[in-house]
């Protein structure tokens, strides 16, 4: 590293945008709610169990929310990604029980349907968000019901609970102690962190979500890359479904209701812009983690389960009036 | 009148261009000539936006030609006006307000990283944040943060980093777009400098202006379209703004010339 005055201005640049970034308030306050429960219940809170235990819990939510802040930041929305997570679990599911349930070639033929029905209605999504150019609101608004229903229809309702002994068993099993879900939760979170931060392909999201006809004008492909960015979205929601699977041994047709808001949650508490063309990968990190350490913490603490929506809505809603006024003092 | 033997580099002619029943240009001529700057003036409606669109491909003509260095073209896209060197910096300025400077700069060309890394589609930040700041000193424009968002930068600023863009991949025309419309008096005296700046690199700029005495200043020639037709030409430094004004609004019919 040179150490010439003008990498020093930039480095103290960079630093400076560090912490103007809405993302750091969020870690401040994802921080102060550790130490906060740990004071109050020194303990239970702050164990390898609870932790362990955190982390499980947010791993699937991470892998949804890592497509979902793609999404965001081209200033477009995902509902459908719950019921996406549904379909794929149960169509993986009945390709598994087709293999016969056993040994390695299900398991792997299980990933690969999970991960194509998640691209499909990813895909499905994309073509009619960039192509018939419909609102995205609406096309996953539509996309979230028709996955859904068509699970129901795959799975006559009822969920599909044969899944491979050797998945579930790798769904709940730990590498030095660490969940091995939240350990591929964790690599993916990062590759798509470095895909968004520092490719041509990151670049081209933050700018068609900043304003689509000026990258479209500067040359880029803005059909492809909405269409993309929709299939990494369905992408990640097979994926999730598929861990979801290996944790739960089953379909949880009903148990994703409201995944699709608690993923929006996340990635807006992490400080990505629902206007589009700002946001980062760590913010969402720590988004998916409030919400759950607010959750964990209050039943430890014995507050009572049900007062975590309220507080999680608190949150959510400081997040983006800190960044509104942080961004009318930079415009002002 | 005209110094004869100056090679032209982007000229239309007999350019026809309807949308409905509105005949928007009605076989229109324009000369952009090497290392000027050229004013094409008009009133509302005379078909000034019309023509920069098709000279920079956003829209076809229904007939007629254009000649780039003396050969035909036809563009259907601004991607292939852009890649034949003719950039264009359009009033809202195209700039992506929550990235930088330097992505402005690079957006849609970014530079990769060298080897392997770059073929899987990573940039090199550092080399464009190098010679976004070479462009920006060599046009002696002020970019203060070059990591701060250009949404937040003033109107000059913008319009600095928007005109270092198109500069930056221009090699023969320039196409600014009204581009002191929204300008105070210092930074509009800041883009006309760099109007002459990006000209004195070797790249014509055509200005298109509603401000005589800014074309006055910056322009070494004007073109004057009236009613879908070129009516006027005049070298600036031989005319005076009467008689550009008369051509603009019809009083004197100079279209013989």
């Amino acid at each position: 590293m040179k150490s010439d005055s003008s990498d020093d201005r930039s480095v103290t640049a960079a630093v400076r945008s560090w912490i103007a970034k809405p993302t750091t308030t969020m870690l401040l306050i994802l921080i102060g709610l550790v130490v906060a429960f740990s004071i109050l219940e020194p303990s239970a809170f702050p164990t390898v169990l609870n932790l362990r235990g955190t982390l499980s819990d947010a791993a699937i939510l991470l892998v949804l929310a890592v497509g979902a802040t793609f999404v965001i930041i081209t200033a477009g929305i995902d509902l459908s990604v719950g019921s996406i997570l549904v379909f794929s679990s149960v169509v993986s599911a009945k390709v598994m029980e087709w293999f016969g349930n056993a040994g390695i070639d299900a398991i792997v033929v299980g990933l690969l349907a999970a991960v194509a029905a998640g691209c499909g209605w990813g895909l499905v999504n994309g073509i009619l968000v960039a192509k018939a150019k419909i609102p995205p609101f609406v096309v996953t608004l539509g996309t979230l019901g028709a996955a859904y229903g068509l699970s129901l229809v795959v799975s006559g309702g009822l969920d599909v609970r044969s899944v491979p002994k050797g998945l579930n068993e790798f769904g709940n099993d730990r590498v030095a102690g660490v969940p091995v879900i939240a350990i591929v939760a964790g690599l993916i979170t990062v590759v798509a962190g470095v895909v968004l931060a520092l490719t041509v392909f990151g670049r081209w999201t933050y700018a068609i979500g900043s304003n689509s006809e000026s990258a479209r004008r500067a040359g880029i492909a803005v059909d492809r890359q909405f269409i993309a960015v929709y299939t990494i979205a369905g992408l990640t929601a097979g994926i999730g479904a598929y861990l979801s699977l290996a944790r739960f041994g089953t379909t949880t047709i009903a148990g994703n209701t409201t995944t699709n808001l608690q993923v929006i949650t996340a990635v807006v508490i992490g400080g990505t812009s629902l206007f589009g063309g700002k946001g980062w990968m760590l913010g969402t990190a720590i988004g998916v983690f409030i919400p759950i350490v607010i959750a964990k913490g209050f039943i430890i603490v014995g507050v009572g389960p049900y007062w975590q929506f309220a507080a999680v809505g608190v949150v959510l809603i400081l997040a983006v009036f800190v960044d509104q006024r942080r961004r009318l003092r930079a415009a002002g | 009148m005209f110094d004869s033997d100056t090679r032209e580099v982007l000229s239309a002619r007999a350019v026809r261009k309807s949308f409905g029943n509105v005949e928007a240009l009605r076989g229109a001529d324009f000369d952009v000539h090497i290392g000027e700057v050229v004013a094409l003036m008009g009133d509302n409606g005379a078909g000034k936006t019309t023509l920069v669109k098709i000279l920079s491909g956003v829209i076809s003509p229904d007939s007629g030609t254009v000649r780039l260095e003396g050969s035909p073209v036809e563009f259907s896209s601004p991607i292939e006006a852009r890649n034949a060197g003719i950039e264009t910096v359009y009033q809202d300025l195209s700039l992506a307000d929550t990235l930088d400077p330097v992505a402005n700069l690079f957006l849609g060309r970014e530079i990769r990283r060298s080897g392997l890394l770059g073929r899987i589609g990573f940039v090199d930040d550092a080399a464009m944040r190098r010679e976004a700041q070479v462009t920006f000193d060599a046009l002696n424009v002020t970019v203060k943060a070059l990591r701060d968002e250009v949404g937040t930068m003033s109107g000059g600023q913008r319009q600095g980093v928007a005109v270092c863009r198109a500069v930056t991949w221009a090699k023969h025309v320039l196409f600014l777009d009204e581009p002191t419309a929204a300008l105070g008096v210092r930074q509009t005296q800041n883009v006309l400098d760099l109007i002459r700046r990006v000209r004195d690199r070797g790249v014509s700029v055509v200005l298109i202006s509603h401000s005589i005495p800014e074309v006055m200043a910056v322009a070494d020639r004007v073109e004057v379209l009236r009613l879908g037709q070129r009516v006027g030409r005049f070298v600036v430094s031989t005319s005076s703004a009467e008689e550009i004004v008369g051509a603009i609004t019809g009083a004197t019919d100079l279209s013989a010339a």
